[in-house]
């Protein structure tokens, strides 16, 4: 027998937490609550040591676990997990988001307890799935199953729409993930395996080659599923009742987690599998990109709900995260892999908040606040730095992403300058939602009577922001420790991206 | 003249796991008559047992483990023994096993538990297994009849209630008039080929083919009709009518048993009669048979018709009626992409994987309805799941996955059946195909999930009855989906050995 891989006890843990909360009888909601949290604590633990034994000289994967699983007359299937410097940070970032979302799930859901737990476990199985499979089977796999306990994260525990918003998230996602799988089960009856290296390495060697033509209907396949997911402008439509309709948990894990796999998905998959189409598809998607970028913030600075304000701020946001990735160059990609993580910590942190005050008044109406600082300091402080994370301070983690990302996008061979100009804008934007928002809900005089003797953080609320507060500093103040790990892999991807072009271009 | 063979030449003992079948069905029938109307559980016990055993003898000869008889012909060639036999013999095995065991506690509290009921299905997985053996079309037809009639007989089990009553009918004229098709394309593929034995007709077919001679079009003829004979008994549009009707009116453990063994014995024999012997009946030699694009529309438009006509079902038999019209569709896209040889290996094993995989789901989903269902027949309504999660968690939860497998969600058994079905239309360029595949079962996503959605996130009083041997059939059809689902190698393994095309 093998070793196990690191990777497959950070993947398989959660997993294993949620079995006894499937099959032991007669737990207390308390026993329950606390099973979760040290089944999530764990697993951050675990993939701490993840960061601990990664060599950042090896662009490669690393910790990998190879099984043989499934085989036929011409293909296999692997368990194929493994991490690189690309796919590291967002199993971190999955890891880091779950403790948090079960903390602050203690107060509010009271209701099918032992249900919520499991689904919450399930889902940090699957996200963390999506993030180490190499195998395309093994993606696909939870890549689809991230919906299901979504769907009865949103549905159960919504609020009064959820039906419809559980609904329209799982229809909308999967009809994306559809056009992926016969993509993906093309791509294996050409290569003869699903295991993405092997694809890549035979690509590289040209082993393996298919038409332009085929390359693009490939690269769109797999886009419009990652596309739906981000999601990029005009098929954002399901965010933001997903967002605004999931339980707090929930819309942090959407947020948080799940958009990143849309993100990832392209540079994992459509760079280095169809580089070509990537290079031609690249200014379109930039417009896209862009587009989304200004719309998302427009759309934010409308709403007169904190939570829509903050779904609507997400599409912003990625919008900057696409426009990266397809700069192709360095800086464009690791600004995004950065970006993924800290957008995945703000506003993971702003739906939070938003969580907290809707305890207190039930309500998201702005204007059914205002001097929140006078009653709740300790939370107002918090939630004003998490504020300006989102919206590219300096100093902070937002900042390091987005101007990495216009750094990148500026030198791209790919676009024009309009492109990052316009991005540019979206920044201010940005600052001009947020600090409205803020401005609307925690400054001014507390005039409203139900909000004169609103109590302040309880400790689990504290705990679950803490965190957060933290990573915001820690990756505003030292970027630089976290782009060494992605710089190796991200080096090689753009290696193969440009030479599969040349090769293509030379003959 | 003929000779005779001897009993040696026979190989019965290759035909073991199906002739103890029908012998012991036979005895089985005297022994009821001495059992007495109180205590017909006897009957059931007995049938249980014997499907127990004969699943354990089929079990070990897919795995290899024990080989009946010698070689792989039995009679003469009417009856072929092979990997694809092993696998239907386990399919038809496990769905009659599940069915008695869904069927034994509704027929005790409806006042129809009769002998006969164990009886008739018994002879029912007999004819779904000759299918899966028949090496020659007489065999194909008269196993489609020992599978039609126990079930005409069985849907109208409830009489004297007029839906059962009619259903039998309905089912019963529709039937026959479709055996008739098959019948007379029979006839035009004996009239073209000269021979009913499907190995001969490969060869005649070979021979057709290359000298382009005028028996293709009596053979077209003939296949064209006997795939119409076989499509109504899959219900493949336009072949389906009789499906919503008869489902909705036939008693449910009938139906949950009906709806897989109809669709096996079928598959089975189409893929005999299309995969094995009309496998190279092409316009030119080398290419894919003539057959393929007809079963690829066929395919898209029961997909098609399925689906979004069960968008709009407010009962579940029903529902389920539709969403079992669409599940053919699938099955029917692998049967097309066995028209191009070299991918006919791989088709036909995802279309056992398929079944397998449907066999499972299905009768499980269909044992959630017998729990609900009233002792009236009533109940059976998108309703009656509402609330489910909260009174019986358990149960919702196996319909849930049910529900999820039916869709192609992963981490389920139904997801696999897809995967290889869509693997194999791709690697046949039946692109279309594919793609009205994935399109049709986000279409199906929608109402299955409203199943769900009803159980789970709404609440109302639920009133359910899950007796052990139903209880343990929804568990062992659960936990058969997921690990299926979860351990998909099992599945291929299974099949890894079916080839149907002839060689040489």
């Amino acid at each position: 027998m093998e070793d196990i891989s690191l990777v497959t006890v950070v993947f398989m843990l959660p997993l294993l937490g949620a079995l006894p909360l499937i099959f032991v009888r007669n737990l207390t909601h308390q026993t329950i609550r606390w099973l979760a949290l040290g089944v999530s604590l764990a697993t951050f633990g675990l993939s701490l040591l993840l960061v601990k034994n990664f060599d950042t000289a090896v662009a490669g994967l690393q910790m990998v676990q190879k099984w043989d699983w499934i085989s036929g007359g011409n293909f296999t299937i692997r368990y194929y997990v493994g991490v690189d410097g690309i796919s590291l940070w967002l199993v971190l970032l999955t890891t880091f988001i779950m403790p948090l979302a079960i903390l602050a799930s203690f107060g509010p859901i009271k209701e099918r307890v032992r249900l919520y737990y499991i689904f919450l476990l399930l889902m940090e199985w699957a996200m963390i799935g999506v993030f180490v499979a190499q195998d395309l089977f093994l993606f696909y796999i939870f890549w689809e199953v991230t919906l299901v306990p979504m769907y009865f994260l949103i549905g159960i525990w919504g609020a009064e729409d959820r039906i419809y918003a559980a609904v329209k998230f799982f229809l909308y996602t999967m009809a994306g993930s559809l056009l992926m799988l016969l993509a993906i089960l093309w791509l294996g009856n050409e290569a003869g395996t699903f295991s993405l290296p092997d694809i890549i390495a035979r690509l590289n060697s040209g082993d393996l080659s298919f038409s332009t033509a085929t390359g693009r209907w490939l690269f769109l396949a797999f886009g419009i599923a990652f596309a739906i997911k981000v999601p990029m402008w005009p098929l954002h439509s399901w965010l933001p009742d997903a967002h605004v309709q999931a339980p707090t948990a929930g819309s942090v894990i959407l947020a948080g987690v799940l958009l990143k796999m849309g993100t990832y998905g392209f540079v994992r998959f459509n760079l280095p599998l169809f580089p070509e189409a990537s290079k031609t598809f690249a200014p379109y998607i930039a417009v896209l990109a862009v587009i989304g970028i200004i719309y998302g913030a427009w759309v934010s600075y409308g709403q007169k709900d904190v939570k829509k304000l903050v779904a609507y701020s997400s599409i912003s946001h990625l919008g900057f995260v696409m426009l990266g990735i397809f700069a192709l160059n360095s800086s464009g990609i690791e600004g995004s892999i950065l970006q993924m993580v800290n957008h995945g910590i703000s506003t993971g942190g702003l739906f939070l908040m938003v969580g907290m005050l809707y305890e207190r008044r039930h309500t998201k109406l702005m204007s059914a606040f205002g001097g929140i600082w006078n009653a709740m300091p300790l939370y107002s402080g918090i939630s004003l730095v998490i504020v300006l994370s989102s919206m590219g301070l300096p100093g902070l983690n937002g900042f390091v992403g987005e101007f990495t990302i216009l750094l990148g996008s500026a030198n791209s061979e790919q676009f024009s300058m309009w492109f990052t100009a316009a991005a540019a804008v979206g920044i201010i934007l940005a600052a001009v939602y947020m600090l409205y928002m803020f401005n609307t809900v925690f400054m001014g005089a507390l005039d409203k009577d139900e909000n004169k003797n609103l109590p302040d953080l309880n400790w689990q609320e504290a705990w679950s922001l803490v965190p957060i507060l933290v990573m915001v500093l820690v990756i505003g103040l030292q970027a630089g420790y976290f782009f060494d790990f992605m710089d190796g892999s991200v080096k090689q991807l753009i290696d193969q991206v440009n030479a599969t072009v040349v090769a293509a271009a030379g003959q | 003249m003929f000779e005779v063979p001897g009993l040696g030449d026979l190989n019965v003992a290759a035909t073991l796991p199906v002739t103890s079948l029908v012998l012991g069905t036979c005895i089985l029938l005297i022994v009821d008559l001495f059992v007495p109307t109180d205590r017909k559980h006897i009957t059931a016990w007995l049938a249980a047992l014997g499907i127990g055993v004969l699943l354990v003898l089929a079990l070990l000869a897919l795995g290899e483990i024990t080989e009946f008889g010698d070689g792989e012909e039995a009679f003469s060639g009417m009856f072929v023994a092979d990997a694809f036999t092993d696998m239907i013999n386990v399919i038809a095995l496990i769905t009659a096993l599940l069915g008695v065991m869904v069927a034994y506690n509704y027929l005790e509290r409806t006042g129809i538990q009769r002998g006969e009921y164990y009886v008739l299905l018994l002879f029912a997985t007999a004819g779904v297994m000759f299918m899966g053996a028949a090496g020659d079309l007489v065999v194909v037809f008269v196993a489609l009849e020992l599978l039609s009639i126990p079930l005409y007989i069985l849907s109208g089990f409830r009489r004297p209630q007029e839906a059962s009553e009619e259903s039998a009918l309905k089912y019963f004229l529709l039937g026959a008039f479709a055996s008739g098709f098959l019948v007379y394309g029979i006839a035009l593929i004996y009239g073209a080929t000269g021979t009913t034995n499907l190995h001969d007709i490969w060869q005649a077919a070979g021979d057709i083919v290359a000298g382009h001679k005028s028996g293709r079009f009596l053979l077209l003829g003939g296949a064209g009709l006997a795939l119409v004979g076989l499509g109504f008994k899959v219900a493949a549009v336009p072949f389906h009518m009789w499906t919503p009707d008869v489902y909705q009116g036939a008693p449910t453990p009938v139906v949950a048993y009906m709806s897989v063994a109809a669709k096996a014995g079928g598959f089975a024999a189409m893929a005999r009669v299309l995969a094995s012997g009309l496998s190279n009946f092409a316009l030119d030699p080398g290419e894919a048979a003539v057959w393929q694009d007809t079963v690829w529309l066929l395919a898209i438009l029961t997909m098609l018709l399925g689906n979004v006509v069960a968008i709009v079902q407010t009962d579940l038999k029903r529902l389920l009626a539709y969403s079992s019209i669409a599940h053919a569709g699938y099955i029917l896209i692998a049967v097309a992409a066995a028209g191009t040889a070299a991918v006919a290996d791989e088709a036909v094993q995802s279309v056992a994987i398929y079944l397998m995989a449907y066999a499972l789901t299905n009768v499980g989903a269909f044992a959630v309805i017998v729990a609900v269902e009233r002792d009236d027949a009533t109940n059976t309504g998108l309703d009656s799941m509402r609330g489910l999660a909260n009174a019986r968690p358990w149960l919702a939860a196996a319909m849930a996955l049910f529900m999820f497998s039916l869709t192609g969600i992963p981490l389920t058994a139904g997801f696999v059946g897809k995967w290889f079905v869509f693997k194999a239309a791709l690697a046949a360029d039946l692109i279309p195909a594919a793609v009205v595949g994935v399109v049709t079962s986000l279409v199906s996503a929608f109402y299955y999930l409203r199943i769900v959605w009803l159980m789970y996130f709404e609440e109302s009083e639920v009133e359910v009855s899950t007796p052990w041997p139903l209880a343990w059939a929804i568990g062992v059809a659960s936990v058969g989906t997921l690990l299926l689902g979860m351990l998909p190698y099992i599945l291929t393994d299974m099949v890894r050995e079916i080839t149907l095309a002839f060689g040489g």
